[in-house]
Parts: structure tokens; C-alpha cells; sequence
């Protein structure tokens, strides 16, 4: 629809069956309809029979709604959930392979101590430092350590949860 | 039942029984043997052996829209799987129940590209409602059992089963009773009708001035067509309907206001451009009926039936919006609905444009030309519309919608959503086959897209359907031409068809009646020359070369911007066709053979 509201990102949680071709069937989906993910999650449930896909899209409402119902006519997805007025949880990781010469690398310390991160390996002239949170705390690591020279980064994208009983 | 032991090919027909298939379209291939090995020796089910895949797909989709049930078509692995492709996407377009077999390469060599292997299913993935790769054929009696269901449920459309070749010869011990019971939890189809959307819909129309009922092909998916009449004769609503629904709504009710859109009539535009409700059943506002969205039907609110959710706010945001069968909505909304309503002033006005701008035609009679639009009228009067009439894609298909005059709700059958050529002879086999031989087959073709599937006359020939082909022949990509001609300065590219077979022989050397017409003085006895005869009959009507379909909404634009008849040219622009610059409207065979010399 040609409404002009501003583009969002929506966090979807999208339930689907643990089968060969179903990331291709969902992601051909957004390919072909034009939708824009911005990132792209699947792992296993406690379920065996079924994968749990965090997919964040870039969109107004209308789209939304049409990802949501475009998703639905999948034969191989069970579930879609928008959190739309749900409070939730979001998280994402990261590894960042920082330059870290000799001198500064208390001043790294530092920040991974003000950001709750962990130096998960160290080399001469480099780190790797992992941060977990939100993604605005991850960009806002990421542009403290820009300074330093990030060599290398891996996020893994945005994986999400309702607050409170309720499951998806 | 007790479990039994059968191979795969074995299990799969057994499957196609209990579906009820009886006539399946295909074409053999080193994948498929095993699963023809049983076909040779299966008394329930007739094999039509077609020219090409693409032919088989377009004949399956023929049968399921003459008669309702699901189509089937094999193709072997490869290229016949890659062949029936565009079948599968124009069912797909045009919600058409179909299940498509293919066959595979051995499941050890999947991946190695191996002879004649290609991936149907990831080829496939976007034009099917859903595909299976069946590598394990303990599944396979369960998937095909899932592939009607799916297909034929919710809105239909068709989908796609690839069977390795080992599979089919795999032996497989299954109980036959269990497996028809299939319970698909993520598959979602029959959506109960939300009574209290009916009863908004209700105060809707009541409040409405200025209502047009908009009818789609889900009506008569639903078999809803004698409710959408209901509604209509009991409101006094106006009716126009798309492409496809059309015949769901007789067009000789004085409530027809024929089809909308590009090529629709100008009352049935003007009408939605002015309604204050439009009422969409069972149709998806395709930008050939919308034009430029935000400019259609600005002042009207929507009520919107359908059965796929998916199509509610998907292009225009409906008001009210009703999901599920539209039958059982329509039932619901009939009783909510007052006969009394006065729109008196609306129904005056709608005749007022009909009586200014009616569907115009030239018969021929002060100049002696043969029309396209004549041929049509007069295979209408002639066959009283009682034949299933077929298109093909174009200038001709858009006339056949026009002026044929449509009175019920199977009767015809084009390729609408993906705009087919070549659809239009197979699917008259197809429909032919569903309809038996009783019942004429009329395919509506013209001289460009009936090459398209040529090969498949012979099937019409073999089984003596009662096909009569009518190429209106302008030696032209008539619709290419005219889009040329308006908005491309004349520059007719590549739409020259003046060197064609001579088709009247085409049909003799294919076993076949052939029929030329040239003069408007003709059309009559060809016509009946073509019903007296029993078995296909085809027919090259020989039609003036450039004319256009009008009225016309040019592409992405508003009713506003409508041409309703060829404008008065005072000065006609130098034609610059590159390889024949002098005259363009009527090549000269000889010449163009010097030039390719």
C-alpha cells in the first residue's frame, strides 16, 4: 500500500517446521514480495520437529501485515508472532576482533567492563571480545571500538522473547 | 483396512483413484517409466499423451476450470519438469487447483547433476502453493494425499510433487485408508465467516448511494455465482466483473455493467470511479483492473471477500474485510440486506453513461471490413452461447471478454494473472475432455499465440474432441502492435506475423477440418460450417490487421485518462519499421525474404 508512514523495523518470531528447504521457502518469500530483512535468525526449539526464525524487517504497518500473511500461506510455518504492543526481549551477540597495541589495551578493558563484555580470546595486536544486549548497546560498543581498528566482526542477529508466561 | 505392499508408481495411482482423478495429462521420460509401467497396465485412469509438457499443464488447467476438480499433469525429470513451469505459474496466478507429478533423477545422484536433473521444487518454490521432494516413499502415499488437499482447499492453486525414479519402484507397505486422513496443523483454509464483519458490511450498504458489486473469480471458485445474482437482484446493485468472473454474473441482466478495467467498459469504470461502496467478491484489485491505485474508486468505501487473507489490504485497504468462502458470507449477508434501498438517481445515471459510451464494433456492414470484435458477436449469436469459449492472450482475448456475452460461470476460461499465449488450445482440450462431447469447446485464439502450443492440435484430432478454433488473424502481435502504435510513436518492432503457415493446411495435415474466411459475408457459414462438423474444426479468420481494443486505460493510469475509441487523426505519423520503411501496414511477403537474404 502507498501510505507514507516512515519506514520501521518489527521483530517476527516465525515457528516452522524442521525441514530441509524451509529457510529458502521463507526467505524466497521476502525476496520476491520485496521485503527487506535486516536480519535473519533459525535455530532449534524444544521442540525436534520444529525451528524458531527471529527475522527483523524494515517496513511500515501495511507491510507488516502482509509479511505476517504472506508468511501464514507457507505450508511450513505454524506460527507468526509480531509483538506488536507486547513487551519483549531482544538480544543479540557479537565477536569483535579489536587492534589492541600493548598501551591501550586497558582502555579497551574498560569499555568491555562498561559494556558487560568478555575478552574471550587475546593475541599480540588483537582481541576478541564478545557482547551480549539489545541492538542498540551492540552499535554503541561497536562505535567505541571503532577507534581502535575493529579487524573483524560477526553479529549473530537479533534473536527475541515476550516478557512475562506467555509463549509464543 | 490392512496394511498392503505396493511400489511407489503402484501407490501413487492408488492415491490419483481415491482423489477421484480420472484423466491425467502427461508425457513419458526416462524418470517416469516405472510410474507409466503402471499407467500402462490402470483401467480407471485415461493417459492423454500431449505434444509437450507445457501443453499437458495447460490441459490440466483447462479440465479444472471447465469442471471444478483438480487438474493433473507428469512430466518426466528436467526439461519436462522445467516445461510445465509456466503452467504451473499461470495456475498459480489464477487460483487453479492442479497437481503437477514430476519425475527425478535417483535419489543417489541428486545434486550431481546428473542427466536430465533439475530442481523443480526450488525452481518451483514461488509459483506453487507448496512442493515436495519425496526421497523417502514411505511418504509418498501420505504426500499425495496432502498435494489434492492443499491444492483444492482454501484458495486453490497448484502444487508440485517430485518423485525420484527409485523412488516409484521402491516398495512401500502402507495402509491406503490411513493415509487419506491427513491432518496438515500449519495449513490454514477454511476460515469461518466472522458474522459481525457481515453485519458491518450490512450498515455499509445500507448507507451506500453510489454501490458497485465488484466480482472476481472467487465467486465461482466458491460457486457463489447464484448468491452474487441474489444480491444483486435483491439490492439492485449494479455488477461488473474482472476477467475472470466473468460469466458468474449474466451479462445480459440489465444489472451487467460487463468487465472493469484496462480494457473494461467505460460504464463499468465510470461507475467504480464514481461508487461511493465498492463490494469486491472474491477479486484482488490487479492493477489491470486498478490502474493507478491511489486514484481508484477515491471516494468509495470497500467491502472485501475473500478467502485468502492475504488479499485483504494487500493493494487497496478494505473497510470491511470477510474471510472465507464467499458463498457462506454471501448466505449470511443476504437476509441483512433491504430490497427497498433507493438508488434510483445512481441506477439513472449508470444508464446515462451506458447510452453515451457504449461498447462500439464495427460489423462490417458500411465498409465491408472484417472485424475481430464481429467474429465474436457472431460466434455468440450463432452457438447461443451455449460452448465453452477458451482464449488465448492478446487483442483477441480482450474482444472475446468483451462482446461475447458471457451466461455462466464455467464457460470461460483464459489466462488472466500471468497472461498466457499458448494457453488457449490446450486448455480447450483440457476443458473438452471435462466437459465431454456434447458440449462445444470454442478457443478463441489469435495468429500469434496459437503457434505458441500449435503442436497440441493432434491431441484434438486423436480423441475427435469437439474443439472449433477461431484464429482471429491479423498477421500482427495485435496487442504489442497497439501499445506500439499509441505510445511508441508507431515503431513496430518485431510484431510482424505476416509470415505465418498457412494455417488452413496446418489443420489438414494434422487430420483436421481448416476453414479460411476472408470476407464478412463468410462468417456465418464458416461458423456453421465449424458446428455441423463433428470433431476440431479450425478456423483462420482473415481480420482487418491494425485495430485496437478499446476503450483503454493506458497502464498505471486513471479513468480519467480513458481512450474510449480510436482518436480522429488528422495527420497519420511516418511509420518507422526498421527492416521495411515504406509501408509498414501491409508487408510485402517477397520483401521481407530479400531482406533476410
Amino acid at each position: 500500500m502507498a501510505t507514507a508512514i516512515a519506514a520501521q523495523t518489527h521483530t517476527i518470531t516465525v515457528l516452522v517446521d524442521n525441514r530441509p528447504g524451509v529457510l529458502a521457502r521463507v526467505s524466497g518469500l521476502f525476496a520476491r514480495r520485496g521485503y527487506n530483512i535486516e536480519s535473519l535468525t533459525v535455530s532449534i526449539t524444544d521442540n525436534p520437529n520444529m525451528s524458531r526464525m527471529t527475522i527483523v524487517v524494515a517496513g511500515d504497518a501495511d507491510t507488516l501485515e502482509q509479511i505476517t500473511k504472506q508468511l501464514h500461506k507457507l505450508i511450513d510455518v505454524h506460527k507468526v508472532f509480531d509483538y506488536l504492543d507486547t513487551p519483549m526481549l531482544e538480544r543479540e551477540l557479537v565477536l569483535l576482533k579489536v587492534q589492541s597495541e600493548p598501551e591501550r589495551r586497558a582502555e579497551i578493558l574498560q569499555l568491555v567492563e562498561i559494556f558487560r563484555g568478555k575478552v574471550v580470546d587475546i593475541a599480540e595486536r588483537a582481541m576478541v571480545i564478545e557482547v551480549t544486549g539489545g541492538g542498540d548497546k551492540i552499535d554503541s560498543f561497536e562505535k567505541q571500538m571503532e577507534t581502535f581498528g575493529i579487524r573483524e566482526l560477526v553479529r549473530t542477529g537479533r534473536i527475541a522473547m515476550m516478557r512475562g508466561s506467555r509463549t509464543v | 483396512m490392512a496394511k498392503i505392499k505396493s511400489t511407489g508408481a503402484k501407490a501413487l495411482l492408488e492415491s490419483l483413484r481415491r482423489e477421484g482423478v480420472e484423466i491425467i495429462f502427461g508425457y513419458p521420460g526416462g524418470a517416469v517409466i516405472p510410474l507409466y509401467d503402471e499407467i500402462y497396465h490402470c483401467e480407471f485412469l485415461q493417459h492423454v499423451l500431449v505434444r509437450h509438457e507445457q501443453g499437458g499443464g495447460h490441459m490440466a488447467e483447462g479440465y479444472s476450470h471447465a469442471t471444478g476438480k483438480v487438474g493433473v499433469c507428469i512430466g518426466t525429470s528436467g526439461p519436462g519438469a522445467t516445461n510445465l513451469v509456466t503452467a504451473i505459474c499461470d495456475a498459480m496466478m489464477d487460483s487453479i487447483p492442479m497437481v503437477a507429478i514430476t519425475g527425478q533423477v535417483r535419489t543417489e545422484v541428486i545434486g550431481k547433476d546428473a542427466f536430465q536433473e533439475a530442481d523443480i521444487t526450488g525452481i518451483t518454490m514461488p509459483i506453487t502453493k507448496h512442493n515436495w521432494l519425496v526421497k523417502d516413499v514411505n511418504d509418498l502415499p501420505r504426500v499425495m494425499h496432502e498435494a489434492f488437499h492443499i491444492a483444492r482447499s482454501g484458495r486453490p492453486g497448484p502444487v508440485l510433487v517430485d518423485i525420484p525414479v527409485d523412488v516409484f519402484r521402491a516398495v512401500v507397505e502402507y495402509d491406503p485408508d490411513e493415509v487419506e486422513n491427513i491432518e496438515i496443523s500449519s495449513f490454514k483454509s477454511d476460515f469461518k465467516v466472522h458474522k459481525v464483519q457481515v453485519k458491518r458490511a450490512a450498515e455499509l450498504i445500507a448507507q451506500a448511494k453510489q454501490p458497485v458489486l465488484y466480482v472476481g473469480g472467487g465467486a465461482k471458485a466458491a460457486g457463489a455465482e447464484h448468491l452474487v445474482q441474489a444480491l444483486a437482484h435483491k439490492t439492485g446493485f449494479p455488477v461488473t466483473t474482472t476477467l475472470h468472473g466473468l460469466g458468474a454474473f449474466p451479462e445480459n441482466d440489465p444489472l451487467s455493467l460487463g468487465m472493469l478495467g484496462m480494457h473494461g467498459t467505460a460504464y463499468a469504470n465510470l461507475a467504480v470511479e464514481h461508487s461511493d461502496l465498492l463490494i469486491a467478491i472474491g477479486a484482488r484489485f490487479d492493477d489491470r483492473v486498478t490502474g493507478k491505485v491511489s486514484s481508484f474508486a477515491q471516494n468509495a468505501k470497500v467491502i472485501h471477500f475473500d478467502i485468502d487473507p492475504g488479499e485483504i489490504n494487500k493493494v487497496r485497504r478494505a473497510d470491511v474485510s470477510i474471510v472465507g468462502n464467499c458463498a457462506e458470507a454471501l448466505e449470511a449477508l443476504l437476509p441483512m440486506v433491504d430490497e427497498t434501498q433507493d438508488i434510483s438517481e445512481w441506477r439513472a445515471q449508470l444508464d446515462a453513461w451506458r447510452t453515451d459510451m457504449p461498447l462500439e464494433f464495427n460489423d462490417g456492414a458500411n465498409d465491408g471490413t472484417l472485424h475481430a470484435e464481429w467474429v465474436i458477436r457472431e460466434i455468440a449469436r450463432l452457438t447461443d452461447r451455449n460452448v465453452v469459449v477458451t482464449t488465448d492472450v492478446g487483442q483477441h482475448q480482450m474482444w472475446a471478454a468483451q462482446h461475447f456475452g458471457m451466461r455462466s460461470p464455467r464457460q470461460f476460461i483464459t489466462s488472466g494473472g500471468l497472461g498466457t499465449m499458448g494457453f488457449g488450445l490446450p486448455a480447450a482440450i483440457g476443458a473438452s475432455f471435462g466437459v465431454g462431447p456434447d458440449k462445444d469447446v470454442w478457443c478463441i485464439s489469435g495468429d500469434g499465440s496459437f503457434q505458441m502450443c500449435i503442436q497440441e492440435l493432434i491431441v484434438a484430432t486423436i480423441y475427435k474432441l469437439p474443439v472449433k478454433i477461431a484464429i482471429l488473424n491479423n498477421t500482427f502481435l495485435g496487442m504489442v502492435r497497439q501499445w506500439q502504435e499509441m505510445f511508441w510513436q508507431k515503431h513496430y518492432s518485431s510484431v510482424d506475423m505476416e509470415r505465418a503457415p498457412d494455417f488452413v493446411k496446418v489443420a489438414e495435415a494434422y487430420g483436421m477440418l481448416g476453414l479460411r474466411c476472408e470476407s464478412v459475408d463468410d462468417v456465418e457459414a464458416t461458423i456453421r460450417k465449424a458446428m455441423e462438423t463433428e470433431g476440431p474444426v479450425l478456423m483462420d479468420f482473415r481480420v482487418v490487421k491494425e485495430t485496437n481494443v478499446y476503450p483503454m486505460i493506458p497502464s498505471g493510469q486513471t479513468v480519467g485518462d480513458m481512450i474510449v475509441r480510436k482518436p480522429q487523426q488528422v495527420e497519420e505519423p511516418e511509420s518507422t519499421c526498421h527492416y521495411q520503411p515504406r509501408d509498414t501496414r501491409m508487408p510485402v511477403v517477397d520483401e521481407v525474404v530479400d531482406v533476410a537474404r
